[in-house]
Formats: structure tokens, sequence, C-alpha cells
């Protein structure tokens, strides 16, 4: 029955006021539980405090932090270590020694040598892919177990030499006599020395992505102001949430050599007038995206455990919450580099059949202030649904008090691949806080691509 | 675009003191502005900065016409006498264009120069004050900017002046045009067009507030001479006479080389640089104003101006959209032109499979494709991912897969009737009915390609010219039995291709090779006659022709030249003769095939610019020499025994009915064949040069060579009637 209910929904445009109607009703009675597949849980997730690039984690490898984050998991479910099927980490900038990150991380923590692990990359939706490829594996039954999670460390990113510096090291290791090695060195120019790095900017369009915010923001008219006031917002609810210890997905984590670290350490509310007071960090003179109304460089991992329904139960689990529909878009990468969560977020709700009106707690990856709000003002804007998305009406405003309620990237940071995991734990965990049933997590990425998915809480 | 640039380049030569900003996107897209008050020029007051909007209404473009002007000027007396407003900004409303400069109808309905100096001395006036204002004025700028239109926001540079250079926005902010760069934006809550529009203003109010508050200081107020010669040190030097006098000549020595004195604009350019420089802004101003006005009523002016008009006809497809629009278009030969043919359709996002017999013959096409778009890279119009998307759109192989969803093919194999018929009797047999089938070949006739057809009507001439994607003709030539909507079709992909169009009847060489054989068997016999090579180009170049006659004959392919030669002999008898084919004849059995083959009159080295003559040649023309005429071999004379062939043989293509229009015939020539821009096309040549002095330099030669040079009955016509002109 209530699977042929949730049949009809998903047929149903959500604009009309019927299903508005229908669906509040039954709102607290429904389930999104879909008839022959597997409900897949998450039975609790982690994460190390996110820092600073440059703070306490700048002389750790990407693997530490990722061991970091699979222990504390460990620790906090206390699953058997056998018992994971699999795991799966996303990341964005690969360290080359470790390149299949998720593999020496769950070695050095101690998972079984039996357990396959996988990295995964796309861009600042990575350890989403992670999670959903978790998702896939449970649901077509492959697997009933599987960690995800994310890690970048940008306190150290891979340099490398020129492509002719390395060309003549690769030569000079072939090179076989004294006479061919010095015909080699031979063609050796001051200029090899200039090193190579990892790239800023999209490689399709050669922009950077603060460049694009910054002329996303001015596209739909969004003020200086309106971006400083976002960003005191996210900072401030940060601080809350921290002070409030509603933070309860951070583990700590004794860095070797230093003092074990307990908390997230970018969370700076300022006041406007400080704000005011820095330039432009893009577009110079006279754009709007500065260093105070950006998400800043961090280090951090995260990982969840997933698992099928019956499997969590029969252990005697007591899940966190259901992950269901999800949705990956893509669009064009120079004007509408950041638009991903406008594109997702209808999409996913006519998926699960809901609408905005359902939804309980928003988490949305924040970039740049001016991306948030300008991703508001697209969800808001008939004219861009109908131009833009080939849609008949805008999907709506999400209420700001159910957005991003305990601080979002712009302030916990963001640790490009370890973002994905925090979202679905600050959904998961603010349902059951504030008891709502529904969460919808969006995120943009690098390469105009994007993300959303819908979380739904376990029944108490 | 020639013709603005002519007209664009007079510019002043003293630097305003005005901060500008600029920004550029390409998309032509009208909107309909808010009521006017005003025709052009919509000015309204935001805080204390005066916003003044051009929009010349019913146009693509805003241009400095006399209305505008007057608009302008008063819009400006408003701002600068009203004490609230404190500074301005100067914006159009119409995405893509911000003055294209001056209107070129205004110019044309001038009769005499006096007209054109009054018009120019009002446009001075306008950018004197402009100028001079006490109050800062923002130009912000989006889209292109031409000619007067650079002046009312920007001082013009040197070198610009000289030859009307496109310049790129963010060149433009390096060179110091500029002084900000707003990039376009993307969709947000309206239009991008429009927002980037409103985000120009918005932030060019915000610089005119910020000078008018003193709060930003323009980094540049030097003037022109400064900017352009930008250390300190060569501004010193600068103000040394002896130094400006040899910088002078310099120039002159330069542009001089670069015109043959065949382009009068650039030298009166110097000359009011040099006035205003050593006599002051008055004078220069009063110089410049004069010389404009001689400028315009020059013959050079009136046949750029036409040929810029007949241009804009040639980018418009007369036939209507197709009943399809071609998706998938594939290439059948992979040589020189096929590839140059599958570049200029690949990078307009046209999805192309380009089709050779063999593995190392594909392989060269689709390099020399990817070497086109590389160059691009390295010249930094394309980044490399636009390349690698570009070249995606390129499928090559050496089997008919996918020729069944072909739209149109255009085949570019070797000039043989029997291959070209069997190419065509296999391709027919993949396609589908609607796909056109398209001919590249300079002088098989299309009729007797289409015997082979199945579906004559949908068999066309398509004749590039090579390189392909440098040359902008493209010549379409239509059977009796070529559908209107096959022709419909080929012009559509010619325009996406980016090329001027011309649509001319089937017959032997078309039009633009049937103009050109009688002129190169002149050529040879010229040649036989004793003038050197080098002698010969420099005369022809000297008259207007962008490469020498002998160098034409290298570069087209001493073996196609005779084949062509041949073909046409026997078609037009008499009137193509001239010179002996057995100077060609012998020059292929040596292998002098011309550049392809690294000898033909020249000899022609990778990596060497100045080009030797072929010392192996001697010998050939020593034997077929010929005794010259000395009453028609003056310098003058064998020029005008070139162009007059060339210009009797447009002549009678329209008399035939092989052209429909003498535009097109002017634009062949010049676009095609390099006839002289100067010139305006054989017929602009024939009106402005006089139909009768042609008709006179004929018979004088045709007295000498006989029936080749005999004047069509249509040039007679226009020499027995003065009145009668080819352009009304």
């Amino acid at each position: 029955m209530t699977s042929l209910l949730t049949y009809t929904f998903k047929n149903l445009p959500n604009t009309s006021k019927w299903a508005l109607r229908f669906s509040s009703q039954t709102k607290s009675k429904k389930t999104l539980a879909k008839p022959n597949i597997r409900n897949i849980v998450v039975v609790d997730g982690v994460r190390t405090p996110f820092l600073l690039s440059g703070t306490s984690y700048k002389d750790l490898m990407p693997h530490d932090l990722a061991r970091a984050a699979l222990s504390g998991l460990l620790h906090r479910t206390s699953v058997p270590k056998d018992v994971v099927d699999y795991i799966i980490f996303g990341t964005v900038i690969q360290e080359v020694k470790t390149s299949n990150v998720a593999r020496e991380a769950a070695l050095g923590a101690g998972f079984s040598d039996k357990t396959p692990a996988h990295t995964v990359t796309m861009a600042c939706i990575s350890s989403n892919q992670a999670m959903t490829t978790a998702v896939g594996l449970i649901a077509s039954g492959q697997c009933d177990v599987v960690v995800a999670g994310g890690v970048e460390l940008m306190s150290d990113i891979p340099i490398r030499h020129s492509r002719k510096m390395r060309k003549m090291m690769l030569d000079l290791n072939k090179a076989k006599t004294l006479a061919q090695r010095l015909s080699v060195i031979s063609k050796f120019r001051l200029n090899f020395l200039s090193p190579e790095l990892p790239a800023v900017s999209e490689f399709s369009t050669s922009e950077t992505m603060g460049h694009s915010a910054d002329r996303l923001a001015a596209a739909f008219a969004i003020s200086r102001e309106e971006q400083d006031e976002y960003a005191l917002r996210s900072h401030s609810l940060a601080k809350r949430a921290q002070d409030e210890g509603l933070l309860s997905d951070v583990v700590p984590f004794k860095v070797p050599g230093r003092d074990t670290v307990t908390q997230d350490n970018g969370i700076r509310p300022s006041s406007l007038d400080q704000m005011a007071k820095l330039k432009p960090a893009f577009i110079k003179p006279y754009g709007t995206v500065t260093a105070a109304n950006s998400s800043f460089l961090t280090d951090g991992a995260s990982a969840v455990l997933i698992m099928a329904e019956e499997k969590a139960l029969a252990m005697g689990y007591k899940p966190k919450a259901y992950l269901r529909d999800f949705m990956y878009v893509s669009q064009d990468p120079k004007d509408q580099l950041l638009l991903g969560p406008t594109y997702a977020t209808p999409k996913v709700l006519e998926k699960a059949g809901l609408t905005m009106n359902d939804i309980d707690a928003f988490e949305f990856h924040e970039a740049f202030s001016g991306q948030i709000l300008a991703n508001l003002k697209a969800m808001d804007s008939d004219w861009f649904a109908q131009n833009y998305m080939g849609r008949k009406a805008k999907v709506g405003l999400p209420p700001l008090e159910k957005f991003n309620n305990w601080g979002g990237s712009l302030s916990l940071g963001h640790p490009f691949g370890a973002t994905g995991c925090r979202l679905v734990m600050a959904a998961a965990n603010r349902l059951r806080k504030e008891g709502g049933q529904y969460g919808l997590v969006a995120a943009c990425a690098a390469g105009g691509q994007g993300h959303a998915m819908i979380v739904e809480a376990y029944p108490k | 675009m020639v013709a603005s640039r002519a007209i664009g380049s007079l510019s002043r030569f003293t630097a305003s003191r005005t901060l500008r900003c600029s920004g550029y996107i390409c998309r032509s897209f009208t909107r309909a502005s808010a009521l006017l008050t005003r025709t052009h020029i919509n000015y309204g007051v935001k805080g204390d900065v005066a916003v003044i909007r051009i929009n010349s209404p019913n146009s693509k473009v805003n241009t400095l016409s006399q209305e505008l002007h007057s608009e302008f000027m008063e819009v400006m007396n408003e701002v600068w006498s009203s004490s609230q407003i404190r500074s301005a900004v100067l914006i159009s409303t119409k995405p893509g264009c911000f003055i294209a400069g001056a209107d070129l109808n205004m110019l044309n309905a001038c009769t005499t120069s006096q007209e054109v100096t009054q018009i120019s001395q009002e446009a001075q006036k306008m950018f004197e004050k402009l100028e001079k204002s006490t109050k800062p004025v923002v130009a912000a700028i989006n889209g292109s900017c031409l000619g007067g239109g650079l002046e009312v926001g920007i001082p013009a540079a040197f070198d610009m002046m000289l030859t009307g250079r496109s310049i790129r926005a963010d060149r433009a902010k390096k060179m110091g045009l500029v002084d900000q760069l707003v990039e376009p934006l993307g969709p947000g809550v309206k239009p991008p067009e429009e927002r980037t529009i409103e985000y120009l203003e918005e932030v060019a109010i915000t610089f005119a507030k910020g000078l008018a508050d003193k709060k930003i200081t323009p980094k540049r107020d030097k003037g022109l001479v400064e900017t352009f010669y930008l250390t300190e040190m060569t501004s010193y030097a600068l103000s040394i006479p002896f130094v400006r006098q040899q910088i002078y000549k310099k120039v002159e020595e330069k542009v001089q080389k670069q015109t043959k004195g065949l382009y009068p604009a650039p030298l009166k350019i110097i000359d009011v640089v040099k006035t205003g420089i050593e006599q002051g802004s008055n004078a220069g101003y009063l110089s410049e104003s004069q010389r404009f006005g001689e400028l315009a009523m020059t013959k050079e002016s009136k046949a750029l101006m036409g040929l810029y008009r007949g241009q804009t006809q040639c980018k418009k497809n007369k036939f209507g959209a197709p009943q399809k629009e071609v998706k998938q278009l594939a290439v059948l030969g992979a040589g020189l032109m096929g590839a140059g043919i599958a570049q200029v359709s690949v990078d307009k996002g046209l999805q192309t499979i380009l089709k050779d017999t063999t593995l190392p013959a594909l392989g060269r096409g689709q390099q020399q494709v990817f070497k086109g778009l590389n160059d691009k890279v390295k010249k930094k119009t394309l980044t490399s991912f636009e390349r690698d998307a570009m070249f995606s759109n390129l499928i090559g192989q050496l089997d008919y897969r996918g020729f069944e969803k072909a739209d149109m093919v255009i085949e570019a194999v070797f000039e043989d009737l029997s291959l070209k018929h069997r190419v065509l009797k296999e391709t027919e047999a993949v396609i589908p009915d609607h796909c056109v089938f398209a001919s590249n070949t300079s002088a098989l006739p299309i009729g007797e390609i289409a015997t082979v057809s199945k579906r004559p009507e949908k068999v066309i001439g398509m004749h590039y010219f090579s390189p392909v994607d440098k040359m902008q003709l493209l010549e379409i030539i239509t059977t009796e039995k070529t559908s209107k909507d096959t022709t419909a079709s080929a012009v559509d992909v010619g325009l996406r291709q980016g090329k001027v169009i011309i649509v001319v009847k089937d017959g032997p060489g078309f039009y633009t090779t049937r103009c050109l054989t009688p002129m190169m068997s002149e050529v040879i016999r010229i040649l036989q006659e004793g003038v050197g090579p080098k002698k010969l180009d420099s005369l022809t170049t000297s008259f207007g022709f962008p490469v020498g006659a002998a160098t034409l004959v290298d570069e087209v392919g001493v073996d196609v030249a005779k084949h062509v030669a041949e073909n046409l002999g026997k078609e037009f008898g008499e009137r193509f003769a001239g010179g002996s084919l057995e100077m060609l004849q012998q020059m292929i059995s040596k292998g002098f095939l011309g550049r392809k083959s690294g000898k033909g009159f020249y000899i022609y080295q990778e990596g060497v610019k100045n080009k030797n003559l072929n010392s192996d040649m001697d010998s050939i023309l020593a034997s077929l020499k010929m005794p010259s005429q000395p009453d028609v071999s003056s310098d003058e004379d064998i020029q005008y025994r070139l162009v007059t062939r060339f210009v009797n043989e447009a002549i009678l293509c329209l008399q035939e009915g092989v052209l429909a229009t003498p535009t097109e015939g002017d634009i062949g020539a010049v676009f095609g064949l390099g006839f002289p821009p100067c010139l305006g096309g054989p017929f602009h040549f024939v009106d402005l040069y006089g139909a009768q002095k042609i008709v006179d330099r004929l018979r004088k030669y045709e007295a000498v060579y006989g029936k080749q040079f005999t004047p069509c009955q249509l040039l007679v016509d226009h020499a027995n009637n003065p009145n009668k002109k080819f352009y009304q």
C-alpha cells in the first residue's frame, strides 16, 4: 500500500496543490522505502576536527587523517572489523605515494587485509560519491556493510617538477652510457626547475572557482553586504553548535608529536564592519568575493558506516538515518559552475515524491556565500527554471530557519574530499535533535557538477 | 570591415583624462528599449552620476550619425551644467556593441569633401569637449568599439590607427587602452546579455563616483605618445625634434612598403599626427578634419565602402533557410582542400566525417586540422580545451560507415572527372535521400559531374579557396537541375563555416577560375616576352594585387594551372590564348610544380624567408622567348594587359548570366583571387575608372594581339553610355 502511494506520488507534478496538501497530511507517516529495494541505513558517522590548512595537521599525510577517521568510526560504532565488506574513500588532490588512500588508511586502521578498498574522486562531492557507491553495492546485494568516507590534506600538495624536467629525468633513467647521460644533461635549462602546482582553476575554462563564484554572484545581483551577512550567519551558527556540543560527529584526534585536537578551528564569528574591510580576493578591484565570505583551505577526514537495514538490526544497531534517493547533475562549467544544488534539488525531490515543504533539515555545501545565495535565488526564480532547467516553475526557496543550522563549509571548513559525509551526518543528527523526518543534502563541485540526496530519519 | 577601418582610422592623437572600463561579449541580441525622450540617447541620474545610454533605433549597432552627435552634445551640456551631477557614465544598451564607428550612410550621402570635413569637425568638437570635461566621464564598453566609437572612450594608439587592427579586450587592457575589464556574466534571473550590461553599468558607476570623490585616480593621464613609447627614456628622446623626424620617416617607410602607396589614408594619418605634434593640437585638429574630408571623397574610399557593403550582402542567405539543417557533414578526400574544409567545419561545431582511402593520407589530413586548431591555441585565440572539443567533432575513417546519417557530403578528391564520377556513384549508394552532394572543384563543370547522379537536383558545386581556413570566399555553383533547397543548404553550411559567399551558374571555370585564366595566359606571354618573374611580381603587387602573378602560379601549382588552362582553352578557344602552355609543360616535366614541390619560378625552402629565383628556369624561359611588342610593353601597359583581360572576362560573365549581380563579381574577385581591394573589384573598377578608358586600353592591345582583347558587348555598352553604371 505504501509503495503504491509512493508510486502515485512520483508521477504528480510537485507543484500541484493537491500533492502539497496530500504530502503534508501524510508527512509523518510516509517513508520513502521502495518495493524490492533494500533499505539502506547510516549506522553512524564521525569526522576528525576540520582544521585550517597549515595548522596542527600540517606534518601528516592524507592517509594518516583518513586512518584517524576510520579508527574513530570503529571506536564509535564498535563494529567488528571483519564484518566490513568494503571500504570507499573520496579525495580530490591525490598524494602520489598513496594514490589509493582508502586501502592505505584501512590497512593502517587495522581493518582486515581481506577487505577491499578503493578511492573515488569527484571534486567537492567525492565523499558523496563514496557513499552513493556504497548504497549501490548494498542495494544490488553485493555487500551488506560498507564504510564510506573522504579525506583532504591541503597542508601538503603534490608539487611536481616541470614536464621538461620530468622528461629529462626519465630520459636520464634510460641512458646507459656516460656519453648518453651527458647528452641528456646538456639539454638542461634553468627554466626546467620551475615547479608545477596542482591546478586551482577549472581545466576546461582556465577560470578559478573564486572568480567564477564572483561572476555568479554578479549574475544574480548579490551584493557584497548580503554575502558578508550570510558568512557571518554561518560562523555564528557554527559557533553556537560547537558551544552547545551539537557537533557530535567530531572525534578527538591525538596528532603524533602534538596536542590532541578536539574541535574545528576555522569557526571565527567576526563583525560585518571587520568583514567589509577585506579586499576582493579574485576580481580586483570591484569584485565581491573575499576571504571572509569564502570557504577556506581545510584539512580533515570523515567516515560513515553504511549497512543494509536488516543487517544493522540483526547486529543490534539503532541506525541514525536511511539514505534515500540521490541525484547527480552536471551543467555548463563556465557560467554555471556552482549551480549544482539548484539543478539537483528539484530532481531529487521529484524522484522521492517530496516537495520543499516536506524537508525539515537542509544541509547545503557552502563553497562561497555568493554561491549559496545565487543557488537560493536560482531556486526561487521561475525565469531560471524555465529558461535553463526546462522546468515549468521554480522549485522554491528553502526556508532559512531550516538551512545549515549548525554552520556550514564557510565556518566549519571544507576538506574537499570529506565534506559530503559531514553533510549527511549533520542532516541525520539534526533530524534526531530537532525531530524532523526528511533531510536534504546538496552540494556543488568543480567541473560544473552537483549532487543531492534525501536523508530520512530512522524511527526512534 | 575594410571600409569601417579606413574611416575609423583617422584618429585624435591626444589622450583624454577619463577612466574607462570595458568588457566584451559577442552575441548579437537586440532589445527594445524603454520609453525614450531622445531617439539615440537616453539619460538618467543615479545619485550624483549621470548615466548616458546610447541606443540607435532600428539598428543592431550604434553608429556615429549626426543625430547621435547632436543629442550627445545636448546631454553632455546638461551634465556639465548640472550642479547635482559630479561624474558621468557612457554606456550602450545594445549588447555586444558600443559604437561601431562612423555612419557609412552619412558619409555616403556627402557629395563634397567640405561636407565630410564639416562632419568631422563637429565630431572633433564633441571629442574635444569630452576630453576637457571637468567631470570624470567613464566609458563602459561592451562589445565592438571601432573607429570613432573608440575615440569616444579612448585615444587610439599609433599602430591601431594605421592598420585598423581588431583588438581583444584583454589586450586592450595590456596596451593601456582601457583601465578595467568586466567579464561577461552567465545566466542569473534574467538574460545574461542584459544582466552583463547592468553589471557593467554598476561597476562603471562605482568607478565614476570614485573618480569624482578622488578615491580613485586614473593611472594613465599621459599623452598618446607616452603611452605608445612607454618608458621615460623614449619619452625624453621624443622631445628631441631630430629623433621625431627619424621616427616619422621610419613609420612612413614602413607604411609605404605595406601599402605600395595604393591606400592614401595611412600616410595622411601620419601627416596629421605630425602636424598635431609639431604645430599644436588646433592645427592638428584642422588638418585632421580636412584630410578626412579629402579621403572620404577618394576612389579608394568609395571602392572600399562598396566592398564593405558587398561583403555584408554576401554574408546573407538569400535562398532562405534550408528545409533540413545540416548536422552531419562528410568530406571525401583528406588532402589540403578536404582537410581545410573539415577544419572550418569542426571549429564551428559541425560534426564532420573525413574520409580518405589510405591511412597515411588520412593521417596527414587529420594532422592538418589539428595543426590549424593548435596554431590558434598558440596565438591564444583558443584554449587547449576548446581545441580538443573541436577536434572531437572530426571523425577520420577509410570507409563509408556513418554516411547513412550524413546531411551533406563535400567531395574534395583529385580534379579528375572519372574519379569524381566514381566517388559520386559510391557515395550515392550509401547516403540518405535528403543528403546534398557537393563537389569542390576549381574548374570541372558541375553539370558534367552530375551526369552520373541519380538525383542531380541534390548535386551542387562548392569551390573553396586554398588555404581554406584563411581564404574567406566560397563560390557556390548551381546547375540547371540543382534545386533551390540544395542551394539554400550549401549557402547555409558555407555561412556557418564563416565564408563570404557568391552563387554563380555552372560553366567552364565558373566565375573565378574563368576570370583568372586569361590573366594567367597573359602572365605566361609576358614572361615569354622577357619580363622576369621578380619584375612581374613587383608590377602586379604595386598595382594592388596581394600576391605577385608569378608567385601566384607557384602557389596555385603549375600542374593545376596547366590543367585548367588546357580545359578552358578548349572551351573558350582564341579568347583564352596568349602565352604558350609549353612553358608549363616543360616546368612540369622538370618537376617544378611550384611551392608544393619546392621549386617553381622560385625556390621554396622550409625556414627560408627570402625566396630566390629558380635559376633552372632560365633555359626554359630562353627557349620559349618571344619578341616583345614595344608599343604595349611599358610597365603600365603590362599591368593593364593583365587587369583588362581579367575585367573583360568578369563583365562577360555578368553578360552571360554566370554572375547574378556585379556585387558577387567584385566580392569573388577580391576575396577569392586577390583583385586589388583598393579598386573595389572589377565592376567597381569600371565604374570608378571609367568604362571608356578601359575599352580604349583593350582596343589598343587588340590591335597588337587580336581577339583576346576584344571588349565584350556589355563593357562596350557602358563605354558608349557614361550614365550606365554597375552600381547606381
